[in-house]
Formats: C-alpha cells, sequence, structure tokens
C-alpha cells in the first residue's frame, strides 16, 4: 500500500468512515503485516497527538480571549508592563519590604546571574546569605541599586559584565568536555532554558565558542552540546576517565565550576547514594556550591568523573545534589543514534591519577567551560 | 495518587462544560476562583501577572483533567484548582532560583502531583507539534490547520487555498501530514 493511501486508510478507520467490508479487509492486511501495521499504529498515535493538540490550542485560545474580556472589566489585574519598566515596577514594589531581597534574588538570577555572582563574591553564599547580605550591608545594597540602576537604563539582558563579552548571555553555568575528538560538552538541562537564540561555552581566557545543543533530557537534567565554531582548538585526550559505578560513600571528591567569572574550585565528599527525597538519579554531596556551579564535573580522588553538579537544597547547608555518571553514558548512546552525532565518544587518557591536586586540576581546568547565552 | 473531586452538581456541570470547550464555563471558574490563586501567589513572592499566568496553566490542567478518561474528582473543584496552581507556583519559584530545588514548605492539599507530571508531559508534545507546524512552513502549516484544527472540509480548502480541486488540495495536505509526521517524531523520539 502507497503511503498516501495508508494515511487515508488510517484516517478513516479512526473517524469510523469505513464500511464494514473495507473495516475487515483493512484489519485483515494489518494482520498480515507486521510493517504495515507498525505505520497504521504509529499514524493512528500521531493523528491522536494532532487531535490532542487541536483540542488544546482551542482551549488556549478560549482562555486568553476570556482572560482578555475579564482583564478589561478589571477582575484580572495585570501590570501590563513589559520589558524594562516591569523591572521599575517590580524595584518600586518592594523596594521597602523585607521580602525584597528574595524577590531581586529571584529577579537578578533571571537577568544576570553576574550579578549575583559579584556580590557573592568574596562570601560563601546561597540564596539565604545573600538575602542577609543585602539587608546588613548597605554598601552591598547600593552596589545592588547601582546595578539596578544599570538594567533600568539598558536594555534588560544587558549588565556591565555581559556588555563586555560579545555574547551578551542571561545566564552562567558550567559545562566539561567528554569527546575530545568532536568535541562534545556536558551541562545540565535546565541551564539551558534560557537558551533561546545563542548557546556559547567560554574558557578561562575568555574566548567564547558557538554550541548547539544536541540533547536534553529534563528528567535527569542532562545536556549534551557541540561546540560547532570552527576556532575552537582541539585538546589533547580528557585526562580523566568516568567512573562507570556509583561513586561511594564518603569518598572524597573536587570539583571545578564557574559560579563567578573564572574558575573557581570546590571540595567535598559523597554524603549519601540518593539525592532529594530518595531520588536515584542523583546521589549527594556535602560541599558548597553557588549559582553557576551547575554543570561543573565532580571528580574523584583517582582522577574519575563520578558526577554532575545540578542542584541544592535550599533550606539545608551544604547539601548539594550531582547526578550520577550511568546518565551519561545513557545520554551518549541516545545521541549516538542521531544521524550526524553517532561519532560521540568519550575519548580518555587518565594521567590524574597519583598526581597532587595542583597539578590534577592544572590538567583539567582546560576541559571546563563557562556556558553561556541568550 | 489521582486527586478526586466531589459529585457536587455544579462543579460537574462546570467540569463537563470545560471540557467541552464552553466559554461560559471558563468565565464562571474565573469568577469563582481568580481571586483566591492571586491571594496566594502574592503572598508568596508573587505578582499580579505570575497570578494570571498560573491561573492560566492551572485551567490548563483542568481542562486536561476533564477531557481523561478516568476522570474523576474526589475533593471540590475549588480545593483541586488550589492545589494545582499552588503546586504550579512553587515549581517556579524554584526554577527562578535556578539552582537547586526546595523542599515543600507551603503544604498541599490535594494530591495533584501525578495530574502535573501528566500535564507537563502533555505540555512537551503540544509544544513538539507546534514548534513542528512551525517549522514545516506555508502553505503546508495553514493547510494541516485548516483541515486538522479548524476542521474544514477539503471542497472549501481547495477554493482558499486556489487549488483547482478538492484532490490537489488532499494530495498537498498528504505531503504537508508526511513532514509535518516526520518533524514530531524526530523530536518526540529525542524526549524522553
Amino acid at each position: 500500500m502507497e503511503d498516501t493511501l495508508l494515511i487515508d486508510a488510517a484516517e478513516r478507520y479512526i473517524k469510523g468512515e469505513m464500511s464494514p467490508e473495507e473495516m475487515t479487509y483493512f484489519e485483515e492486511i494489518r494482520k498480515n503485516n507486521a510493517e504495515l501495521d507498525q505505520s497504521v499504529v504509529e499514524h493512528i498515535f500521531f493523528l491522536n497527538e494532532l487531535e490532542k493538540f487541536s483540542e488544546g490550542k482551542k482551549f488556549r485560545h478560549q482562555l486568553h480571549e476570556t482572560a482578555a474580556k475579564l482583564s478589561d472589566e478589571g477582575l484580572i489585574s495585570k501590570s501590563k508592563i513589559e520589558g524594562k519598566a516591569k523591572l521599575v515596577y517590580f524595584w518600586n514594589r518592594y523596594k521597602r519590604t523585607v521580602a525584597v531581597a528574595a524577590s531581586i534574588a529571584g529577579l537578578v538570577s533571571i537577568l544576570s546571574a553576574s550579578i549575583i555572582s559579584s556580590l557573592s563574591s568574596n562570601k560563601e553564599s546561597n540564596i539565604q546569605p545573600l538575602v542577609k547580605q543585602i539587608n546588613e550591608q548597605d554598601a552591598k545594597y547600593r552596589k545592588l541599586e547601582k546595578q539596578i540602576g544599570q538594567i533600568k537604563s539598558a536594555t534588560i539582558e544587558t549588565d556591565a559584565a555581559a556588555a563586555k563579552q560579545r555574547v551578551e548571555s542571561k545566564f552562567q553555568a558550567t559545562g566539561f568536555l567528554i569527546d575530545v575528538t568532536n568535541n562534545y560538552i556536558v551541562t545540565n538541562a535546565h541551564v539551558l532554558k534560557e537558551a533561546r537564540n545563542k548557546l556559547i561555552i567560554e574558557n578561562n581566557k575568555g574566548e567564547q565558542f558557538l554550541t548547539q545543543s544536541v540533547y536534553v533530557n529534563t528528567e535527569n537534567d542532562l545536556a549534551i552540546l557541540k561546540v560547532i565554531d570552527a576556532d575552537f582548538k582541539k585538546l589533547p585526550p580528557l585526562p580523566f576517565s568516568i567512573k562507570k559505578s556509583n561513586a561511594d560513600l564518603g569518598e572524597q571528591v573536587f570539583m571545578l565550576g564557574f559560579p563567578k567569572e573564572e574558575i573557581v574550585y570546590g571540595e567535598g565528599y559523597i554524603s549519601a547514594q540518593n539525592g532529594y527525597k530518595m531520588d536515584t538519579i542523583y546521589c549527594q554531596l556535602n560541599t558548597s556550591a553557588n549559582e553557576g556551579n551547575s554543570g561543573s564535573p565532580v571528580i574523584n580522588k583517582q582522577g574519575e568523573l563520578v558526577g554532575v553538579i545540578s542542584s541544592k537544597e535550599s533550606n539545608a547547608q551544604g547539601v548539594v545534589f550531582a547526578i550520577k555518571t550511568s546518565h551519561i553514558f545513557r545520554a551518549i548512546e541516545e545521541v549516538k543514534k542521531q544521524p550526524g552525532n553517532n561519532l560521540i565518544k568519550v575519548n580518555s587518557k587518565p594521567t590524574l591519577k597519583g598526581n597532587d591536586r595542583v597539578s590534577q586540576i592544572k590538567k583539567l581546568q582546560d576541559y571546563v567551560f563557562m556556558i553561556k547565552g541568550n | 495518587m489521582h486527586a478526586q473531586v466531589n459529585r457536587s452538581a455544579s462543579d460537574i456541570a462546570l467540569l463537563e462544560g470545560l471540557a467541552r470547550n464552553e466559554k461560559d464555563a471558563i468565565e464562571k471558574i474565573y469568577r469563582d476562583h481568580y481571586h483566591m490563586i492571586l491571594h496566594m501567589i502574592m503572598i508568596n513572592n508573587g505578582n499580579p501577572d505570575d497570578a494570571a499566568d498560573v491561573f492560566q496553566e492551572g485551567m490548563i490542567v483542568l481542562f486536561e483533567k476533564s477531557k481523561s478518561k478516568d476522570f474523576e474528582l474526589n475533593c471540590q473543584l475549588k480545593t483541586y484548582l488550589y492545589s494545582v496552581c499552588r503546586r504550579l507556583w512553587l515549581k517556579k519559584l524554584n526554577q527562578q532560583q535556578r539552582f537547586g530545588r526546595q523542599t515543600d514548605d507551603l503544604e498541599q492539599i490535594a494530591p495533584v502531583e501525578e495530574d502535573i507530571e501528566v500535564h507537563e508531559k502533555r505540555q512537551q508534545e503540544f509544544n513538539i507539534m507546534e514548534n513542528a507546524l512551525q517549522k514545516i512552513g506555508e502553505p503546508c502549516k495553514s493547510l494541516l490547520e485548516a483541515y486538522y484544527l479548524q476542521k474544514k472540509h477539503m471542497q472549501q480548502i481547495a477554493e482558499e487555498f486556489s487549488y483547482t480541486n478538492a484532490d490537489n488540495a488532499k494530495t498537498q495536505k498528504y505531503k504537508c501530514l508526511v513532514r509535518l509526521k516526520k518533524l514530531f517524531f524526530a523530536q518526540y523520539k529525542n524526549t524522553p
């Protein structure tokens, strides 16, 4: 059966437009031809998806209309101001309240992680201490105010730090190379949420390279990027290997990441085999991690990668969650299936074992990048 | 766990109306419950815009729920909507922090976690389809929308798109559909 005929038949079949004889015939050939049956099943699934989409679209349309109507009536109050005006609105609204700090932190993290990093550059911080600093330390408060002022006068994405960049970044996180032949980078899926246009990596020297994402899995929070910039120089094989089994409880680990504009080293240990609420995708570390650390590699003494930093518990100090490496292998398998990306391969030549920490870091740092984008 | 709603006659009528995409039902739910959600969000670091967004998403969850086969609610519609919106708002707050998941300090009333997961999956599929439709370009997009979304007849479509006859329009529609399907599955199979 030709494709168009098949589509036509499948459509009439689910709409119940077939005559009984035709239906018997159609079911008969499906039974005898597994391949054909498979494409019918697939097509029916697709048509159902299309139908669901159509219903959803209509409902959303109706919903928007109703909301617009009620908004005119004044039942729904929208601030109706977009862009930078919204910022001013937020700012004025929260200026005097204590709750400010939290919303500024949120606001700031949306706008630019670099403000946060400049605020927290000399103090260990997470969201909570940041709140305290703003209230207690007038100087820092003023600094923030100044920066908000800059944002007010400039466009949303722009701030002092980002203005210098060739790509004005809306966020900052960490990623690291896993394939030096074809240049694939691992980071967190949540990092990419705000990357709508450009996605770049930046090395410790401030050089930026264009990348594109080839894999994004929000379930295990992993993403794989491919460097597509011709200027990117190939690096020697990875100095670390990726551990196949789970990290051991109590194992000492360290990580390299970009919570600020330069690479930052951190230490800790594996404190639990599972993540938040026993989530088996993650293991738990005891260490400190800040905004921007998302996607940082977690390495053990032997120079093996044992995890990727993803999140932390904001209610507890020093509880950080890292994605287990088994998920990296799975992600690589998925990427391999894609045409054009089938060559992805972890090519490592572990040389970290037995080295002291300082030389381990020296070897490693070229493989860790800032992830930026807009 | 599935949350279920009590068989309050008015709630059931509203949900049935919602499933049929009736304007009045949507409006009634807005009028009855919008302020409750607005209040909840305002006291939890939100602003009116957030409330408008969250309420809309909550309505979509409710719509999907009303459409589902095993649809049943054994708490009030009000409680259900409140729980869904509260959960959605918490998720949003967490996302805005970007780093980290906070523990649930605001308690939930009805167990809606599973419904929200279903909704997120649906939303993902919705986005994939929307992207695929964007990518196929014109006239394919309009042609397919006319047939599958607006449910227009082939004859009418042929006239609107100036095809010589309905058969020509149909052939064109097939071609477009095959392309859309390819684009859809290319994305769909790559998402978990």
